[in-house]
């Protein structure tokens, strides 16, 4: 498999006080890794990172073959390869149809015929049909997240970062997302990272897991191996619930 | 009671009538209070936006000046800018003093402090999360500038409303450095104060009037957006 992101030696500090310290990770075109750990391990602290939300304070992250980090950036056009749908989504005060073809807008393309039938289709997908000229502030916890998972799908990054995209929702709309989420990797083949309490759900859609622990990378596996064979005791312990903090 | 009745009368019959007089202070006012007012926000507004999205060293200090700017005296500011567009002045050889173009000035410097602090807030009060959201859908720095722009456009309102009211409403800079000329620099405000002080009652109420509808309907303008907003 080709690696979308090599990480090496990452380290992210915020006053003094360090949040993340990686030595080495990688991930790769065409799988779902699910990032696991206790609150406050740094997962979301990684996604900023990966996304070049923020620069990391020490470190190298290569990204499709280039190199950033120590000051160097990648450019608008490579950063628009990545997109991450947060924990608690934000929508812009218009429609949601406008909220759903904003990344589009932003790339200044054309929303015509065949664009606008493949933008109904994902909302159909997505059971937001009925709501797209709702005003996205009046839609409910489950539609507003669902409606910023197909924000950032209508324009296929080739990176989809999703940070707990399903915390506090009904079984119903963690279906929808998680369907969506199998039918982007297996289309598109590109590479999800998913941010994950739920063990269920990391076992449910990962193909490889990693688990996050103040800030370092304990141990990542293949899904199988990691949750029936861990090798690390932390490991053992978060998968057991023993590991709070 | 009986000086108002007639004022009023009179002012009806000037309003109806399309006095000439009353036509050319209603176009003098709007003409240099709009012009005024397009400066302030061109201004103010990026200022705001600025202000309302980053930290920097000495941000405190700056808003701290931009809200005494906002509660700046407007005579205080006509006087300055009388003093730098007086003959003596570093803007002098302008020969801007007594004309339309140094009442734009200062009632540009009156309205910007007002618009850039109504901006500021409403940016301010945007979630951070949405635009680090944008930010991570793809927008460039001037898109995001744009974006934030639009997201806090209730506020921008606002500021537009406030700064047209502060100045359309201002008499004393307007009366010091346009000099109240007949058919160039007279506006309604000043107009208002001449004709009060001659004992025109009637022309002066019907300004009066004109001034209190201007305002009415930028109000009224206002709330619909506002109403249109939260709906």
């Amino acid at each position: 498999m080709k690696p979308v992101y090599t990480i090496a030696n990452l380290r992210k500090k915020y006053q003094n006080k360090e949040v993340l310290n990686i030595d080495n990770m990688q991930l790769y075109q065409g799988e779902i890794f699910g990032l696991m750990g206790p609150s406050g391990a740094g997962k979301s602290t990684l996604l900023r990172l990966l996304d070049f939300l923020e620069e990391p304070t020490a470190g190298v992250i290569e990204f499709k073959g280039e190199r950033f980090g120590n000051g160097r950036e990648p450019e608008l056009k490579q950063k628009r390869k990545i997109t991450t749908v947060f924990q608690r989504s934000a929508l812009l005060r218009t429609s949601l149809w406008n909220n759903v073809v904003y990344p589009l807008k932003l790339r200044g393309e054309e929303i015509n015929g065949e664009k606008k039938e493949e933008i109904e289709k994902l909302l159909e997908q997505m059971g937001l049909t009925e709501f797209k000229d709702q005003r996205a502030d009046k839609l409910s916890g489950g539609e507003t997240q669902r409606a910023a998972l197909a924000r950032a799908l209508v324009f296929e990054p080739e990176v989809l970062l999703l940070d707990e995209p399903t915390s506090n929702l009904d079984p119903t709309n963690i279906g929808i997302i998680e369907e969506m989420i199998k039918q982007y990797i297996k289309k598109e083949n590109k590479m999800i990272l998913v941010v994950t309490h739920n063990i269920f759900q990391a076992r449910r859609l990962a193909d490889r897991v990693g688990l996050l622990h103040q800030g370092q990378l304990v141990e990542t596996g293949e899904k199988k191996s990691f949750f029936n064979s861990p090798e690390q005791e932390l490991t053992a312990k978060f998968l057991s619930g023993e590991l709070v903090h | 009671m009986g000086t108002i009745i007639e004022g009023v009368r009179e002012a009806v019959y000037l309003i109806t009538g399309l006095d000439p007089e009353i036509l050319n202070i209603i176009s003098v006012s709007l003409r240099v209070t709009g012009t005024a007012l397009i400066f302030a926000i061109l201004i103010g507004m990026p200022l705001g936006t600025f202000l309302g999205m980053v930290n920097f060293p000495g941000k405190k200090l700056f808003t701290a000046l931009l809200y005494t700017g906002m509660g700046f005296p407007p005579v205080v500011i006509g006087l300055f800018v009388f003093i730098f567009f007086s003959a003596s002045g570093p803007f002098g050889f302008l020969n801007w003093l007594f004309t339309p173009n140094a009442i734009i000035v200062a009632q540009t410097i009156i309205a910007f402090p007002l618009v850039a602090g109504f901006v500021m807030t409403a940016v301010m009060g945007i979630d951070r999360n949405l635009l680090r959201q944008m930010e991570s859908l793809g927008a460039s720095r001037l898109q995001l500038l744009w974006t934030t722009i639009k997201e806090a456009r209730l506020g921008s309102v606002v500021a537009v409303v406030a700064g047209f009211g502060a100045i359309i409403s201002e008499v004393g800079a307007v009366m010091l450095v346009g000099g109240n000329i007949r058919g160039r620099t007279r506006v309604l405000t000043t107009a208002i104060v001449l004709e009060t002080r001659q004992g025109r009652f009637g022309l002066a109420i019907a300004l009066g009037i004109i001034l209190l509808t201007i305002a009415f309907i930028l109000n009224i303008i206002m709330i619909n957006l506002q109403e249109k907003e939260i709906d």
